[in-house]
């Protein structure tokens, strides 16, 4: 078995060594550089340029403003594209946009031969706007007589949808009912990933090639040609190794505008790569959400009824729009499907940094104000806080009456065991009972359930194509994308499994190009195991029965009495050796009475979907009056299905540990409240964790085998981040007894909350 | 501008570089040395991911002018190798033990944790954290990371011990 190994990453040596190729590794030297000119007001309109002194500049080639630029919009979100109409995402950015929506829009560009040069000309640009009042807030976006930031949604609510489930009206009339109320606020973050966001793009024949760092190739490829109003065949876009993304990168960045760039210099190589600062200001960022929750709970211990209006402040543009909030009043209802529930949700567009994808996609979200509300409710009720939790949560053979997914496998009960032993739960709940004191402490727990894939909600497709090499090795070319999460490495292992060959035997190709990788949409959700996976084990049956195939004809045997063991030919039955993989190969291709180019190419697609759960255990100690919480103890348990790889497991664990406790303690964008401006737009001021914030971090899994898994598994690489934030404040609420319903909790939001619940005089 | 000449050692051997004075020692490696180990994740001294050693001190290479390197000894990733490709052993552990996700950070991390495994020093835990504290990871969560670059520095001690 390969599979459930935890064998080193396929591409752990190139990285170590340095021979790793990422985008700006491969461009030509002599590239042309393009930078952007963002704007510096949030909200207004483009009236003029001046470019007189900025063409000055030695070695500037070209400038191009918004009013060069096609008259066209076109949606970026790194979704499959809908041929429904109604669900097509919304177009509604140009290449380069003359009414600016957020302090840092795209309003030109500078083509020079060096990157001092266009800097220096991007000083030189004078614009001339027209200026209106920032919208910062979805409160003020909402407001009656609000100008509108796109005239398409006159009240700037980009969607609004609801749902209920049984009765709410009728289900709080019950008598006896406890009702607890609360809100809850989550921040604006970044990614962060390491290597920012940036591209290259040429012409060849007609055709534009962009080699981008992107998540997703061929939806990028897509979206370029809707940018530029041409052929999908016309446009090729290549991704190699990159340095993370989080979901950011599940968004056209850079690319349909580096497209552009190279087409107005003649199709010469131009770079177009964005500093840190605009990686945070002019990519994409986590959605703040607001969340406003009533339930209604039962003596015993259970929900009777609740419901949620959530608002999601999506910034300038669409993008993901509407998809993250949806996704997280479905997830409140998901979680607990006990009793009447009802969800409201509104994403509306303000004159902030636009908000897309990022890792678990608007479940950090509900899971930090829902986890926060269930210990409220379990506070103010009495109940155990446990307890209530596995009375009420998600469990086998629930199928949500919305999306029809159904759990088809759980091993949460026992994750929240092992996460009560890990830091000594009812123990530490007895010994923190009323502390007095500066220093107190406490522990936390939260739960969470996330979705594996985005199946029924959009096409979940995938292709792999395996070609047998001559020496019996296979290569694997793939749409799915690796991103740094080891989406190489388990798929290696996954063809080895299934094929019969060693891993040394199976080279899986890193690198995507839409004109030779055959279609899959690419990273994103926690699809790729599951979905992807799918078309591996697929393509790869397909390949082995060729290869038994053709040695049944060198053999003159019936296939059906051979199979594949350790790169050799056995009997399926007896397992006697008859022939290396390496001589089926040789002979099928040289062979002068019945060559055969042995391949294989299948598409999975996929129409299923299960829950991955888990959650976080942490103990924490707060200093009251330095406003401070240091972590002593935090575990994640994941029930993730079986586990393909330990080693790469346990990197998303702690991947996503890390970003969680940074969403709960320490990020946040700062936004100016006048102008709209990013005031900590660098890995300084952004409180990004460093080493020295990372606590030890505790992990297990809990690995029932999950049947709709191509090889039992299910979602891993998002759902680490979700339950962490809870888990903190959670552990502070105990420590302290004051509850603090926004996140971060830096020190200037403990000592505003210490201070009302008297802690600090 | 008119470039000027740099002579440096890098990775054990004497190179020569005519360069524009405004560049910076990142440039010079990447752009004309080919040598793209060296990462930029911010390009003002931040992130660590272009971290190189140089007269044994680890720097940002992009905020080190490269007219300084007249006459340094400069070692970046690649420098470990041997020439037949053969890695390290940090490189090794690295691998090993899982502190490779994206890769991005890890030639400068590697690069950072050089003085402390070349030490005679004892090193807890948390003083590894403290001297890789300007290397950025968002991938990991450093934990592999240190088990690395301690993993390595007791083997080595060890080894110099035997010797
Ligand atoms: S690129 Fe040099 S420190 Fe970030
Ligand atoms: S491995 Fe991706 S930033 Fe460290």
């Amino acid at each position: 078995m390969i599979v459930g190994k935890a064998v080193n990453r396929v591409d752990a040596e190139a990285k170590a060594s340095g021979t790793a190729k990422y985008v700006a590794d491969l461009v030509d030297r002599n590239a042309l550089v393009a930078k952007v000119l963002h704007s510096t007001i949030a909200n207004g309109t483009v009236l003029s340029f001046d470019l007189d002194e900025a063409y000055k500049v030695p070695g500037v080639v070209k400038i191009v403003t918004c009013f060069d630029v096609p008259d066209k919009q076109f949606p970026t979100p790194g979704h499959p594209w809908s041929t429904h109409k109604a669900h097509q995402d919304i177009s509604d950015r140009k290449l380069l946009n003359t009414r600016v929506r957020f302090y840092g829009d795209d309003i030109a560009a500078v083509i020079a031969e060096d990157e001092i040069a266009a800097t220096r000309a991007l000083k030189l640009i004078k614009v001339e706007y027209e200026e209106y009042e920032p919208i910062l807030t979805y409160e003020d976006a909402m407001k009656d007589g609000a100008m509108a930031i796109h005239e398409e949604k006159p009240n700037n609510v980009v969607v609004h949808s609801d749902y209920e489930m049984g009765n709410f009206d009728e289900a709080i009339k019950e008598e006896g009912l406890i009702k607890v109320e609360g809100t809850y606020e989550t921040p604006i973050v970044s990614h962060c990933h390491i290597e920012n966001a940036g591209s290259y793009a040429y012409m060849e024949s007609g055709r534009i090639i962009v080699v981008s760092s992107t998540q997703i190739p061929h939806i990028i490829r897509r979206v370029i040609s809707q940018a530029l109003d041409c052929g999908m065949g016309k446009i090729r876009v290549i991704k190699p190794y990159i340095g993370g993304g989080f979901g950011n990168k599940q968004d056209a960045l850079t690319e349909p505008l580096n497209a552009f760039l190279t087409s107005v210099v003649g199709g010469r190589c131009v770079k177009l790569f964005y500093t840190r600062e605009e990686t945070f200001v002019c990519t994409r960022t986590r959605h703040a959400m607001k969340f406003f929750i009533e339930s209604y709970v039962r003596k015993d211990g259970t929900f009777a009824a609740r419901k949620i209006k959530a608002y999601s402040t999506q910034g300038a543009y669409a993008s993901h729009a509407h998809a993250l909030v949806a996704n997280a009043v479905n997830g409140f209802r998901m979680m607990y499907p006990v009793g009447a529930i009802k969800g409201d949700a509104y994403t509306v567009y303000t004159n902030l940094p636009t908000a897309g994808a990022m890792r678990a996609y608007g479940i950090p979200q509900i899971g930090f104000a829902l986890e926060a509300h269930v210990d409220d409710i379990c506070q103010k009720a009495g109940f155990d806080k446990v307890q209530f939790r596995r009375d009420n949560m998600m469990q086998v053979g629930f199928v949500d009456p919305f999306t029809t997914i159904a759990c088809h496998s759980s091993g949460l009960d026992e994750c929240i065991t092992r996460g009560k032993e890990y830091v000594n739960w009812d123990q530490k709940i007895e010994e923190y009972k009323n502390q007095t004191g500066d220093i107190r402490r406490g522990v936390g727990m939260a739960v969470f359930c996330y979705k594996t894939g985005v199946y029924p909600i959009a096409l979940e497709t995938s292709a792999v194509r395996m070609v047998l090499n001559q020496d019996g090795s296979t290569q694997v070319q793939m749409g799915a994308t690796e991103i740094g999460q080891g989406a190489d490495t388990v798929f290696s292992q996954m063809a080895a499994e299934t094929l019969g060959f060693t891993l040394d035997k199976v080279n899986l190709i890193s690198t995507q190009d839409t004109d030779v990788t055959p279609y899959d949409t690419g990273a994103y959700a926690s699809r790729q195991t599951y979905v992807s996976g799918m078309a591996v084990k697929k393509t790869a049956l397909s390949l082995k029965k060729k290869i038994c195939e053709f040695a049944g004809y060198m053999l003159n045997r019936d296939p059906s009495d051979l199979d594949i063991e350790d790169n050799n030919i056995v009997h399926v039955g007896t397992r006697e050796k008859y022939l290396t993989t390496e001589e089926v190969a040789m002979e099928a291709c040289y062979s002068l009475e019945n060559s055969n180019h042995i391949s294989a190419e299948e598409t999975h697609h996929c129409s299923d979907n299960t829950y991955a759960l888990g959650c976080c255990f942490a103990e924490v100690e707060v200093d009251i009056p330095m406003c401070s919480v240091k972590i002593l103890k935090i575990i994640n348990v994941h029930d993730s299905g079986k586990i393909i790889n330990p080693q790469t497991a346990r990197g998303q664990v702690h991947g996503g540990m890390s970003m969680g406790i940074g969403y709960g303690l320490y990020e946040r964008l700062i936004i100016d409240p006048k102008t709209g401006k990013t005031n900590n737009d660098n890995l300084l001021d952004y409180k990004l964790m460093t080493v020295l914030d990372t606590p030890d971090l505790g992990y297990d899994f809990v690995e029932p085998e999950d049947p709709s898994g191509p090889y039992g598994n299910k979602a891993l690489g998002e759902p680490p981040v979700i339950p962490v934030a809870p888990a903190l404040r959670n552990a502070v609420y105990n420590a302290t007894g004051v509850a603090v319903n926004a996140i971060p909790l830096h020190p200037q939001r403990l000592f505003e909350e210490f201070s009302k619940a008297g802690l600090i005089k | 501008m008119k470039k000027q000449l740099v002579t440096c050692t890098i990775n054990g051997k004497v190179r020569e570089n005519y360069i524009d004075p405004r560049a910076s020692l990142s440039d010079l490696l990447r752009g004309e040395e080919h040598l793209h180990s060296i990462k930029h994740g911010c390009d003002v001294g931040e992130c660590g991911a272009c971290t190189v050693v140089i007269d044994g001190e680890t720097y940002n290479s992009c905020i080190y002018m490269a007219i300084w390197a007249e006459g340094k000894n400069i070692t970046t990733l690649e420098g470990l190798s041997t020439l037949d490709g053969t890695i390290s052993d940090i490189q090794q552990a690295f691998i090993d033990e899982g502190a490779i996700q994206c890769g991005f950070c890890t030639p400068g991390f590697i690069m950072s944790s050089l003085p402390i495994i070349e030490s005679d020093e004892e090193f807890t835990r948390d003083e590894i954290k403290k001297q890789v504290s300007g290397n950025f990871c968002r991938c990991t969560g450093y934990d592999t990371i240190v088990t690395a670059i301690e993993k390595t520095h007791n083997k080595r001690k060890a080894e110099r011990a035997k010797k």
